[in-house]
């Protein structure tokens, strides 16, 4: 006897946004997870919603992207609909900002190479000059030469998002399980899995492995690969202030609650939070540069998380041949897709396969021989 | 609802413009609870009434103005002689 028709590993953003997803095509879900002391990239992100610069080299990744970003206002609705939470999205364009000519030209480069690739659907974007951006934001220094603004990006409060989706997943029914780390699944004959975990042994028709860090471990179990490593990603966050920062920026953000976010550095590190005085002060500087007033603000807390990466930088989702039922969704911008993930991802699953648009997201793409 | 152990020396400063007494070693925020204020912030988002808590530096809800600088920790601020104090009414401007 199954206890669930889907047990969904991993309590993070990704795993709970598919768990939400199931429940509401009414699956018996079961999410399992660890611990208050986990790597948990989802309690420690920067909170865009973010759209100008995905995609290079894998157009159906910008695609993706982009209908998760368009699905988002919906799906931020219904989660205030059903749990009274408001994720505070905001989205109504971004800036990448250059604090030297080649930055800007670098970033230019970057954003046509972009739209130049083949099959890649134009979205909105220029480059602004100074004195644009200073109409849409006052608080710009001098030395802010201009910058890269998408119509399209925006952010949220990701700790309401989280606490929304755990609400609304539960209150469709499902049951979460913290401190159940999951040590191994077992295919059963005749279809099926044995989910062994410190706790119990839970058996479930679909096992979805949504465990951030965890899947590169799990997937093997399940005839599937994720492999995924840890890069360390720091944040600063100032007292709250005033609003006075009326878009986001891809490193400076200020939240609903008026304190500023600083980030995010990307960091190949060894697999711990540890923050450092070093690139903490480069990302303050930098920062200050862009907007001069943040000097008179007070820093209150910095922090690292773990941002889970493949090797190319994609997401990996993918369906098991080997066990049928078997499914791995993994990525780094989690906040971003997870309308995609609750909306779009989800039925699919529940349907049983993955649709042809995310074929080019399989793990199979890491096998391809390296030419000599 | 606070008594003092011992009567240090006065310290005149303001608070809300009105010229008050603290003591020698008090920081800004026992001076404050001696007076019997309570509650001089309101938080910044919701606006709610909050005073100071842990006095060390970690709860951040004795915040108040001194000297005209917003935000600071009330418990972490030695009182001075003629120190401004005011509320700390929800968000700083910048
Ligand atoms: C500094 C930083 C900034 C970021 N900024 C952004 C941003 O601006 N926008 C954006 O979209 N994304 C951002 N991200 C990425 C985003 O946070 C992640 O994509 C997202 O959190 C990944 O979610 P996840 O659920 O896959 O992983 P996690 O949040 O790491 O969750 C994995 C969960 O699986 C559990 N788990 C692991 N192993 C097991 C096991 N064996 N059994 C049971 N449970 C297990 C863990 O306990 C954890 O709860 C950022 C990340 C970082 C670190
Ligand atoms: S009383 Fe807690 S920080 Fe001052």
């Amino acid at each position: 006897m199954r206890d669930f028709d889907a047990a969904v590993i991993g309590g993070g953003v990704v795993g709970l946004s598919i768990a939400r997803g199931l429940a509401g095509q009414g699956l018996r879900c079961v999410i399992l997870d660890e611990g208050d002391i986990a790597a948990r990239a989802s309690r420690a992100n920067f909170a865009l919603v973010w759209v100008q610069s995905k995609g290079m080299g894998l157009a159906p990744y910008g695609h993706w992207t982009q209908r998760s970003a368009a699905a988002w206002g919906a799906f931020a609705e219904d989660l205030r609909a059903e749990t009274g939470i408001a994720t505070g999205l905001r989205q109504n364009g971004g800036y990448a900002l250059a604090l030297s000519e080649d930055e800007l030209d670098a970033r230019r480069a970057a954003m046509m190479r972009l739209h130049n690739q083949p099959g890649w659907d134009a979205i909105p974007w220029e480059v602004q000059d100074h004195a644009t951006i200073a109409r849409a934001m006052p608080a710009i220094g001098p030395r802010v030469v201009g910058g890269v603004f998408c119509p399209l990006d925006g952010d949220v409060n990701s700790l309401r998002l989280f606490r929304a989706l755990h609400a609304s997943t539960v209150s469709r029914g499902a049951t979460y399980l913290p401190d159940h780390p999951v040590q191994t699944i077992i295919p059963q004959p005749g279809g099926g899995f044995l989910i062994r975990t410190a706790a119990r042994d839970i058996a479930a028709a679909r096992v979805v492995l949504a465990a951030g860090l965890g899947n590169a471990r799990l997937a093997p179990m399940v005839g599937l690969a994720a492999p995924v490593r840890p890069q360390r990603g720091q944040i600063l966050v100032t007292e709250k202030a005033a609003p006075f920062l009326h878009h986001a920026t891809i490193t400076v953000r200020q939240t609903d609650e008026g304190g500023v976010m600083i980030g995010d550095s990307k960091e190949e590190a060894p697999p711990d939070t540890r923050t450092g005085p070093g690139i903490i002060a480069v990302m303050a500087q930098r920062a200050q540069a862009m907007f001069p007033v943040l000097g008179s603000l007070n820093v209150v807390r910095t922090w690292a998380g773990l941002r889970v990466m493949s090797p190319d930088g994609f997401p990996i989702y993918d369906q098991s041949v080997a066990t049928p039922g078997a499914f791995v969704a993994t990525c780094h911008s989690g906040v971003t897709l997870a309308a995609a993930h609750a909306e779009l991802l989800a039925p699919m699953i529940a349907a049983g396969r993955l649709d042809a648009p995310l074929a080019p997201f399989s793990a199979r793409r890491f096998d391809v021989p390296q030419a000599a | 609802m606070f008594r003092r152990l011992r009567d240090d020396p006065p310290i005149a400063f303001t608070f809300e413009g009105a010229v008050v007494q603290g003591r020698a070693g008090d920081s800004v925020a026992a001076a404050l609870l001696a007076l019997g204020v309570r509650a001089p912030r309101d938080t910044a988002v919701s606006g709610t009434p909050r005073g100071p808590y842990c006095m060390m530096g970690v709860c951040f809800d004795c915040l108040v103005e001194i000297d005209g600088i917003a935000n600071r920790q009330s418990c972490m601020v030695p009182l001075a002689p003629g120190m401004v104090v005011r509320r700390q009414r929800g968000k700083r401007d910048v």
